[in-house]
């Protein structure tokens, strides 16, 4: 982004043009670089694995070789249950996070935008936030059975406070100078929020969204353990039940590759949403 | 528009930051407001704008008692105050009303006349200093407000730029006729700008005099009657001496 500044801003000549595109190249293989120097170690430990585990030094009812766990995967794939068990895990961390995200935006704008609101929620949700959200768990379960509803609402539980707080402490930390200038225009409440709150406190809400998400991929695992017929967690329970090592390492691998790709999704949307940031997307 | 200050007084934690003051302010005049820090400046320019509205006395614009935020009232306050997420254009039209590429063509507008035609696109952070103030000096005057509020607006830039700054506020008053209420610390500025110019001293601060400067402009920075109006100034704020 910091280019395409440079650009518009100096006297366009065509030399120093060609001149920035190479600069451009360039950087894009200094990240090309980058990647391969990253997965130079990790690829090299796992071949050792392979040939750890091709020689017997690993027992195989321990620690599987690689090839085992991708041919794991790979039967799953073709017979169709691996897309299954992703697809409803994915399903109960969205749902989670939707509802957990939407209770949070409500209960977090109230307690931002009202002092009266906030001391009426404020103490009781930070009393509730120094209680582990996983102790929760056998009262959801007592209440609402051992299927979908318990599990979405854990997880909408582990994704709510992050957001919350985030939101809070982003929408009281506005700048005041700027709500000043907001006012200086004649803009009413409605406006100052839509125009001036919500766009400064955006950033946090964001970071909030992204530590929320990860926080639901923590509680969905702990949700499937409970108790669950599908979904990548049960694979967990089940490798374990089977005395399988590589269900149970590939279940973990799918949820490190669906939870990074996640993140990666609101990364992206973070980036587009905050270009105007100085210090871009801190990873 | 004329401006008209009546005994104005102003106290935080019962503790009196400004007491009565009085100035008028002829349509399209401008004035200077200075002093030495903390005797009050600040504080009445915010009751000016009404941004702040606990101080007694009364504040008329046309000889309209007000206490509320007019919008016909431009303040340009003493950082740029951009909007981050908005581009330098949009922080220009971000006080405009009506009909989009009419914002967009004045913003325009007002963007080549304080020298950034090219920056529109930019974001806050891609800025300098001086650029960003000036986008706030074009935020505020594409409204074109007919009463302009300045803190210190130019403090925090190096001489050349100021001296810029100043040259375009006074292009700008010209084509506008804006009456003009300029805080500053700068003796300089307020002789060079100001038709009259008004010391507060004190803690809390009083009206101590006020100097009409006469010269025609354009002023000469150098010129011996500015001069002259310096040493009364300097001699002025001197709380050495005492007051009479
Ligand atoms: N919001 C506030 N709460 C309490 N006291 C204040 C507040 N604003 C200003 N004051 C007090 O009022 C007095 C005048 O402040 P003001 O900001 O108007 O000074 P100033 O003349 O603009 O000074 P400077 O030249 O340093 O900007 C100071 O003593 C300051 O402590
Ligand atoms: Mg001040």
């Amino acid at each position: 982004m910091k280019h395409k500044g440079e650009l518009t801003s100096t006297v366009v000549v065509s030399n120093r043009i060609s001149e920035k595109k190479g600069g451009r190249t360039n950087r894009n293989f200094r990240g090309g670089e980058a990647l391969l120097l990253g997965s130079i170690i990790p690829i090299a430990l796992v071949l050792v694995w392979e040939i750890l585990s091709r020689i017997g030094v690993f027992p195989a009812y321990q620690l599987p070789a690689p090839s085992t766990i991708l041919e794991t995967i790979r039967q799953m794939a073709q017979d169709g249950s691996l897309w299954n068990h992703i697809g409803i895990t994915t399903y109960r961390v969205f749902v989670g996070f939707v509802f957990g995200t939407i209770a949070a935006v409500i209960l977090g704008s109230l307690v931002g935008f009202y002092k009266k609101a906030e001391q009426l929620f404020d103490p009781m949700i930070q009393a509730f936030r120094s209680i582990p959200s996983l102790a929760w768990v056998p009262l959801f379960i007592l209440w609402m059975g051992i299927g979908e509803p318990s599990k979405v609402t854990m997880i909408a539980v582990g994704v709510f406070f992050p957001v919350y707080l985030n939101l809070v402490s982003g929408i009281t930390g506005v700048d005041r100078k700027l709500i000043e200038v907001g006012k200086m225009y004649g803009l009413n409440t409605f406006q100052l929020i839509k125009r001036v709150i919500l766009p400064a406190a955006l950033p946090s809400f964001l970071v909030g969204l992204r530590s929320g998400l990860g926080l639901g991929w923590m509680f969905v695992v702990a949700a499937e353990l409970m108790g669950a017929s599908k979904g990548l967690g049960y694979l967990l329970v089940l490798g374990q039940n089977t005395l399988s090592p590589e269900t149970i390492i590939a279940s973990i691998i799918l949820f490190a590759i669906i939870g990074k790709l996640s993140d990666w999704i609101l990364k992206l949307i973070e980036k587009r949403a905050l270009r105007w940031q100085d210090n871009l997307v801190q990873s | 528009m004329s401006l008209e200050v009546r005994n104005v007084s102003r106290s935080f934690d019962g503790k009196k930051a400004v007491n009565n003051i009085s100035f008028f302010a002829e349509p399209g005049e401008i004035i200077g407001i200075l002093g030495t820090s903390g005797c009050g400046k600040s504080t009445i320019l915010r009751a000016i704008s009404g941004l702040d509205s606990g101080y007694d006395g009364d504040i008329a614009i046309n000889g309209n008692v007000e206490k509320e935020i007019q919008d016909t009232t431009g303040f340009i306050f003493q950082e740029p105050r951009l909007f981050p997420w908005l581009t330098v254009l949009d922080n220009v039209t971000f006080g405009l009303k009506g009909d989009k590429d009419d914002k967009i063509t004045s913003a325009k507008a007002y963007l080549k006349n304080v020298g950034l035609e090219e920056s529109g696109g930019l974001y806050p952070r891609q800025l300098s200093g001086g650029m960003a103030q000036r986008v706030a000096i074009a935020r505020a005057l594409v409204t074109s407000p007919e009463i302009l509020l300045l803190d210190e607006p130019f403090s925090a830039l190096d001489a050349f730029t100021k001296m810029q700054l100043q040259d375009l506020l006074l292009d700008v008053w010209r084509a506008y006729q804006s009456t003009i209420i300029l805080v500053t610390h700068d003796i300089d500025e307020a002789l060079y700008l100001c038709d009259r110019i008004i010391i507060l001293r004190g803690q809390p601060g009083e009206l101590h005099k006020e100097i009409k400067i006469e010269e025609p402009r354009p002023r000469d920075r150098a010129s011996k009657q500015l001069a002259a109006h310096k040493a009364e100034i300097l001699e002025s704020l001197d709380l050495n001496l005492k007051t009479s």
